[in-house]
């Protein structure tokens, strides 16, 4: 077992949900929530889309890749700062 | 072998960059071919059998007899390679083929897909990769096996995971075999056949490391073959170089011009696997039925895409837990690529149809005039388009104009009027993306079969070239099953490929999720979540699809991952808190697992 002391593990491991939860609730917003009011985003317009439409065929992906980017960015550093992250 | 391989390695971005400039350049070749003459037949059969002859050389130096190069690569794989080898493992045939013709008809409900298949990859970065990773498995049944211990819990892992990507091989087996059958003019079986010959050439002797490499050069070709044809139209119609941006005003076009032709008339006749356009384009439901079906199909093909093997089992080959983070974030990057410009894609065809001031336009004009073009005859004659005058006034409306949804991928250079050589580069694409998913596929079933139920279950004495020669046998038995399958034409494509979503999610997501996430789970909870998830997903699919039962909120036979999920959960969580916590060795197992430095739980030659 790798040599890390237990209150070490359970403040790592309380970041690390509290950064998974973060992530899913941006997560939630952008998979479910805005495709919920698409019809009313839909009457405004955004680079000349629907924006409801403009959400599904773009926005929702462009934050995913951003979200997957910076999630991996915290968790990292979050590693670090406690000192478990693998050796370089 | 190893000093080769590390220098392999390092050259990576040089390697594939020469491999992309000569692929540019075999394009040019047969533009300058087809100027000077060359039909179209043997361009079509020129791109094929190329790009085909190249993945098996690439499987060939591939090849292997080191057991973990031939399940994981080495675990060497640099994150953004393996972000484009899970880009063409996940994009199917069916992505690739169907996805733009899907929106197309289906419009703003069908964008489900869009959103649901590339979000499902946050799910995979936050929940699973760098745990598995840091597991250290060959397997996904490898994990659950030894997580929650015993033969049982190792079974149903594999029985879930053959269950789900069988479902999914077969339908990337039939795309190989259209494409193959349409480039080469062989009959369709014939080219399921060659088309499982490519792709066991591909996987055979290097196991993982070869499929690795030949999906980074299958995604290379995909990703032009995708985006060339639409940049061009893109410019032809003028909205510049950067379409998925600038495609807005053709939406709005479209949203104008749909209720002048009357888009929403049903119409009166119907042609088997044809379908006339009759829903609005952007347009998004109002009611809470189209809303909920909306947000039901995004979870599934989620949670699905969190519960894939071939996806996940790609972030075991990454050198480090951080590098495979970042591995899932350059996958969706490179997915995205494609999922932002299919409804791009499906805009300009849609409008270059529908807008009378367009010249390829043929909504509103003369049957006769229609029936004349040469796109439209060659598509009928193979009955994928299909024209009728049923008011009889001599004009083609848009409830008489039948097509399946395939061709806007694969008539649309025809439509735009692009050279043959555009095509014949689509045919590529289709055949790498139909290919590289049915390798992965393929793959990940006989693994855990030579794996999880071979080496672990049955013969845990065997040596490791044994191991490695069953692995081979059952890639080989699976691939012929499956074209076997493939061969009797028994599903559309796209039902199938949700179903296999469905079924991954109903038996795997909460016994993987849990296992890293919720210490208390135990075998006795893992197995009752695995089993019982999959007969309720299973049993609800079977009565709503062919048992004549009313879908229960509007769960039909697209969603049934629903179902068996909610009935995974439950059961394991019950069955779990109702039966002894998991002993001291399991728990500091899930220690381990949480924190990325220090050996991984498994050795890496278990």
């Amino acid at each position: 077992m790798t040599n890390v002391d237990q209150s070490t593990r359970e403040a790592h491991w309380a970041k690390t949900k509290g950064l998974m939860i973060t992530t899913l609730i941006v997560w939630f917003i952008f998979s479910y929530l805005v495709h919920w009011f698409a019809d009313g985003l839909n009457s405004v317009t955004f680079l000349g889309f629907p924006l409801g439409f403009y959400m599904s065929a773009q926005g929702s992906l462009v934050i995913f890749v951003v979200l997957i980017f910076w999630f991996a960015r915290r968790q990292h550093s979050i590693d670090k700062e406690h000192g478990v992250a693998e050796e370089e | 072998m190893s000093v080769i391989k590390g220098d392999f390695i390092d050259n990576l971005p040089k390697v594939y960059g020469l491999y992309t400039g000569g692929f540019l350049i075999f394009i040019l070749l047969m533009a300058i071919l087809e100027q000077a003459g060359v039909g179209a037949d043997t361009i079509g059969i020129l791109f094929v059998a190329f790009t085909v002859v190249i993945y098996a050389a690439i499987g060939w130096m591939s090849r292997t007899m080191q057991v973990d190069a031939y399940y994981v690569a080495g675990r060497q794989v640099p994150a953004v390679f393996n972000g484009m080898a899970t880009g063409a493992d996940w994009m199917s045939g069916a992505s690739f083929v169907a996805l733009a013709g899907g929106i197309y008809f289906g419009g703003h409900g069908y964008m489900a897909f869009i959103v649901g298949w590339t979000g499902g990859y946050v799910l995979v970065a936050a929940l699973m990769a760098p745990y598995l990773r840091k597991f250290g498995c060959y397997t996904v049944p490898d994990f659950i096996g030894t997580r929650y211990g015993g033969n049982l819990a190792r079974f149903l892992a594999v029985l879930v995971l053959v269950i789900a990507s069988f479902t999914y091989v077969t339908a990337q087996i039939n795309a190989t075999g259209t494409i193959a059958s349409r480039a080469l003019q062989i009959p369709f079986e014939v080219g399921v056949w060659f088309g499982l010959l490519g792709i066991l050439l591909c996987s055979m002797l290097g196991g993982m490391r070869a499929v690795t490499w030949t999906q980074v050069a299958q995604y290379i070709v995909l990703i032009i073959a995708y985006v060339v044809p639409v940049i061009w139209m893109s410019n032809k119609q003028g909205f510049g170089m950067i379409p998925q941006l600038a495609y807005g005003d053709a939406i709005m076009r479209i949203g104008e011009l749909e209720s002048l032709i009357g888009v929403g008339t049903q119409p009166t006749e119907a042609f088997p696997g044809l379908k006339a356009l009759t829903v609005p384009y952007y347009e998004a439901g109002t009611d809470f039925a189209s809303k909920w079906k909306f947000v039901t199909l995004v979870f599934c093909m989620m949670a699905g895409t969190a519960s894939l093997p071939h996806i996940l089992m790609r972030y075991f080959t990454t050198p480090s837990v951080k590098a495979a983070r970042q591995s899932v974030a350059w996958s969706l990057f490179f997915i995205f690529l494609l999922y932002f410009t299919a409804p791009a894609l499906a805009t300009f065809t849609k409008l270059q149809l529908l807008d009378p001031s367009l010249a390829t336009s043929i909504i509103g004009k003369s049957i006769s005039e229609v029936s004349a073009l040469d796109w439209i005859q060659k598509w009928s004659a193979v009955k994928m388009l299909a024209i009728s005058d049923a008011n009889g006034d001599g004009i083609l409306q848009i409830t008489e104009f039948f097509m399946r949804g395939d061709i806007v991928v694969l008539a649309t250079p025809e439509i735009a009027g692009l050279p043959y050589v555009i095509s014949g580069l689509v045919a590529a694409g289709g055949m790498a993306a139909a290919m590289s998913t049915a390798d992965g596929l393929l793959l990940a079933i006989a693994n855990a079969l030579s794996h999880d139920l071979y080496y672990k279950i049955i013969d845990p004495k065997a040596d490791s070239k044994h191991r490695l020669i069953v692995a081979r046998v059952l890639l080989i038995v699976i691939g012929a099953c499956a074209a076997y399958v493939a061969s009797m034409k028994l599903t559309s494509i796209l039902g199938a490929v949700a179903w296999a979503f469905d079924f991954a999610m109903s038996g795997l997501f909460f016994p993987l999720v849990l296992g890293v996430w919720w210490k208390r789970a135990n075998r006795q909870g893992a197995i009752a979540g695995m089993f019982f998830g999959l007969l309720a997903g299973t049993a609800y699919l079977y009565a709503v699809r062919w048992g004549g039962m009313e879908p229960w909120l509007y769960i039909d036979h697209l969603r049934f991952g629903i179902i068996g999920a909610s009935v995974s959960l439950v059961t394991m969580i019950v069955v779990s808190l109702a039966t002894a916590e998991p002993d001291e060795e399991t728990q500091r197992m899930v220690d381990e697992v949480r924190i990325p430095r220090g050996e991984s739980v498994l050795d890496s030659r278990h």
